[in-house]
């Protein structure tokens, strides 16, 4: 049941978008008990996905971008 | 003040999806903001030599989609009959009462403050996330903006899963450090 840092935050990471799996969280819980430094990297990050999702944040897609780089070249 | 320079060919990658969260949130329309952006730039490499470089690159850049989202309001108004503002009651009829006390904001909603708060907020990452490198602001955008899911960008990117988290790791790090210096 003993894992790393390291892998305790890249639980943590999968746990933001929900990919982290049942036993993995068990795990991540009972590192974090232990571990303070990682108690911290879960809070912030979580704090980090839930400002994301207030934000409504919107992107152009690579696509669109590219799009727009080639028109910018022409101008240039 | 330093004077600043501008560096067109970067500022699709630096400004774009910055300048898009800032129209998005004053047209509502996802296509008209991105002809807004596209516009911007447009308007930025003509006028290129009356910078004076008192401003940052994407504050002027952003005062130019400011004036684009105001000439946007106005080409729609500007066909006779829309500039009039017209209230009707509501659409059901029966209704009767209280017109005037429906009609003014409610001082107690909160909604108002909400909206603005969180657009700074969106900026704000948006800010944070244009300083990581490409490459990690490219998988963040993905997984978390787009909710793409791990093997598509996997797929797209030509990396392994364990590449991506450890992109994902880097990414999410600095975006904390930056939004504790800036947002709280």
């Amino acid at each position: 049941m003993k894992i790393s840092c390291e892998e305790a935050s890249t639980i943590c990471n999968k746990s933001q978008y929900k990919e982290a799996g049942f036993w993995e969280i068990m795990k991540l819980k009972l590192h974090i008990l232990m571990c303070k430094t990682c108690a911290k990297f879960t809070k912030q990050n979580t704090a980090l996905t839930s400002l994301c999702e207030r934000a409504g944040l919107n992107t152009l897609s690579e696509s669109d971008k590219e799009a727009m780089k080639k028109d910018l070249e022409k101008h240039l | 003040m330093a004077a600043h320079e501008l560096h067109p060919e970067t500022w699709v990658d630096q400004y774009a999806d910055y300048l898009f969260n800032y129209a998005v949130a004053r047209v509502s329309d996802a296509e008209i903001a991105k002809d807004l952006v596209q516009e911007t730039f447009f308007a930025g490499l003509n006028s290129a030599k009356n910078y004076k470089g008192d401003a940052a690159e994407r504050t002027w850049l952003i005062a130019i989609l400011k004036r684009k989202v105001i000439d946007h309001y106005r080409k729609i108004n500007s066909k006779k009959g829309k500039a009039e503002v017209r209230i009707n009651y509501s659409a059901n009829t029966d209704s009767e009462g209280d017109w005037l006390e429906e009609q003014v904001a409610d001082p107690f909603s909160k909604d108002g403050d909400n909206t603005i708060e969180n657009e700074e907020l969106g900026l704000a990452i948006q800010e944070c996330i244009s300083k990581l490198p490409k490459k990690q602001s490219l998988v963040f955008n993905m997984k978390t903006i787009q909710g793409m899911s791990t093997e598509d960008i996997c797929n797209e990117l030509g990396i392994n899963p364990s590449n991506l988290w450890v992109m994902i790791h880097r990414a999410r790090t600095a975006l904390m450090g930056c939004l504790n210096q800036n947002w709280f």
